[in-house]
């Protein structure tokens, strides 16, 4: 059976610690579920640190523990959490290379959920890391990519983000891009919007759209492939980048980036500009497949 | 063996000519950033680095704005200083810094970005992951940074080798420490159960706080003067002042020392300008 995307994360988790002596902080990681089960049974003497509940200071203690060259995880739970822990990685560990000569390596594993979860704790925030130096950001949805992120990270001296959502963790599938002639439109989505992209495709198909789909699963630095612009520049319609962030982050600045570099307009669609409640009449939801196609619809329709 | 009080004299000597210097060149606006000078409370830096070096130990040390002293006490080379405070790539900070994210690689001295007090947590955190000494310096404002408090928890907590130095200048730019808080640093970390201990800027007193050092968190919460401004050049008044105290006890033997390092920072000067 494929390994899933929850114990490649564990089993990555486990080598780091155990093999490459490193350390994974975070809050609550030993309490009961183990953060979804994506962290092996393992304590501090193994380099499973639990830290206090003082998010700032937390994010300045792994700043301090890469500075000593440890290469640290850092677990943060809820990504809407990073609005208190991300003001010493942003301002110290991203530019540390830049401003001292001295890298400040950090796995950031952030972590996003959805649904009745309040306007805090909700989806995903990588945004808040986009607009600043130093920093990369990947959102892998698969084993494989997960992997990758980590291999990547290793061989690297920045920051990474690593938008990951709950809801991929009992994934074990690879997600493929699917480029077709004369296609009506493309579709470009991020994090868990790639699961319910492929719904719409399959929706749209039945009702007589072709559809490409480019997974995104860097999300900066932004690399657009020479075959995504063809692939857009040959749909009818142009295209959209989903997202389960807000629409005015990093979903926006892909689409300008795009469309810059394209003959097509290149839509958005995310979160509402709104504040998530917690019962489902006032939640703030990634777009479900329903909605991705009807908004490529009234577009393809306009 | 050294006089332990005259080996502090001659770093803080250094220190304070540097500054004087730089005071002066910051007047003539040769330097064109916000300039943090730490003129009044070198001693500080001095004897804690005095001390290391008779310990013989190379700790790691977080410093923040304000931090010439404890750069050139620890023994930062002086001509990346002022290559730093003239913008060239061969400065301390590769030109990037200015005056107030210095750092000394060689030392182990950690620069500082910017957001006041994070120095404190970021120490914590190195501390944590190498269990070897280190130092970290803080202002009595950047210290009620609510990151600083949980940080110093944290290190009692996992009862760190750290030392904790509060340069408590009752300054916040020009707002009084009894304006912004009724408490004290010292009694905070006592309450998470540090060694804490409220002491003025006298070397020896310095000194005989540090018996201990890096068997366990400590924190010294040490009342000092700054001669010039927050930034730029001005003074803040004819205060007490240490310099002043320590080159009268030491007499001609003090005149000599503060001659030579005004000739020595003079020369460092000239040299660095010829090179542009």
């Amino acid at each position: 059976m494929a390994k899933t995307v929850r114990e490649t994360i564990k089993d990555i988790t486990k080598h780091h610690l155990l093999e490459k002596k490193s350390m994974c902080f975070g809050q609550c990681l030993t309490a009961v579920g183990w953060v979804g089960g994506t962290l092996p049974e393992l304590y501090e003497e193994d380099g499973m640190v639990e830290v206090t509940t003082a998010d700032v200071a937390n994010g300045g203690f792994v700043v301090g523990a890469a500075l000593k060259g440890i290469r640290p995880i850092y677990v943060v739970r809820y990504q809407g959490f990073q609005w208190y822990n991300a003001p010493i990685i942003i301002n110290y560990a991203c530019k540390s290379k830049e401003i001292w000569g001295i890298p400040c390596p950090i796995f950031v594993r952030s972590i996003a959920m959805e649904g009745a979860i309040g306007p805090v704790a909700g989806s995903s925030h990588h945004s808040l890391f986009q607009r600043m130096p130093g920093s990369k950001i990947i959102s892998p949805m698969t084993p494989d990519e997960f992997d990758f992120a980590y291999k990547e990270f290793m061989k690297d001296d920045d920051v990474y983000y690593v938008s990951e959502h709950r809801r991929s963790y009992d994934n074990s599938e690879e997600l493929k891009n699917v480029i077709q002639q004369d296609a009506d439109f493309t579709l470009f989505p991020i994090s868990i919007t790639r699961f319910d992209a492929e719904k719409a495709r399959l929706i749209l198909k039945e009702q007589g759209y072709k559809i490409n789909i480019i997974h995104q699963l860097w999300i900066k630095p932004f690399l657009f492939k020479k075959e995504w612009r063809e692939a857009l520049n040959s749909s009818k319609h142009g295209g959209m980048v989903l997202d389960d962030d807000y629409e005015e982050g990093a979903a926006s600045s892909i689409a300008h980036s795009m469309m810059i570099d394209s003959e097509k307009k290149v839509y958005t669609f995310g979160l509402e500009h709104r504040t998530a409640g917690f019962h489902p009449d006032v939640d703030n939801l990634p777009p479900s497949p329903e909605s991705i196609a009807e908004r490529v619809k009234s577009i393809i329709n306009k | 063996m050294k006089d332990f009080r005259l080996e502090v004299f001659k770093k803080a000597s250094l220190c304070r000519n540097f500054e004087n210097i730089l005071y002066e060149k910051v007047q003539e606006k040769l330097i064109k950033f916000p300039v943090y000078l730490s003129a009044g409370q070198e001693f500080i830096a001095s004897t804690i680095a005095e001390k290391i070096s008779e310990l013989k130990i190379s700790p790691d040390i977080f410093i923040q704005h304000r931090g010439h002293s404890t750069y050139l006490a620890f023994g930062g080379s002086i001509d990346q200083l002022i290559d730093e405070m003239l913008g060239r790539k061969t400065g301390c900070a590769l030109g990037m810094g200015g005056s107030a994210s210095i750092q000394c690689k060689e030392k182990n001295i950690f620069g500082h970005d910017g957001l006041m007090g994070n120095q404190v947590p970021i120490g914590v955190g190195a501390c944590f992951a190498s269990k070897c000494p280190t130092i970290v310096f803080v202002g009595d404002s950047a210290a009620e940074e609510d990151y600083c408090l949980s940080a110093i928890g944290w290190a009692s907590t996992k009862k760190l080798p750290i030392l904790f130095v509060v340069e408590d200048n009752n300054l916040s730019i020009l707002t009084e420490k009894k304006v912004r808080r009724n408490w004290e640093m010292h009694d905070v970390a006592q309450g998470m159960h540090v060694k804490s201990f409220n002491i003025s800027d006298d070397p020896l007193e310095i000194n005989e706080h540090l018996q201990n050092v890096f068997d366990y968190p400590i924190l010294l919460n040490i009342n000092t003067v700054r001669k010039y401004w927050h930034a730029g050049a001005g003074t803040d008044g004819d205060n007490f002042d240490r310099y002043e105290k320590e080159l009268s006890y030491f007499g001609d033997a003090g005149i000599e020392i503060d001659k030579f390092n005004k000739n020595l920072v003079l020369e460092a000067w000239q040299r660095q300008l010829e090179k542009q």
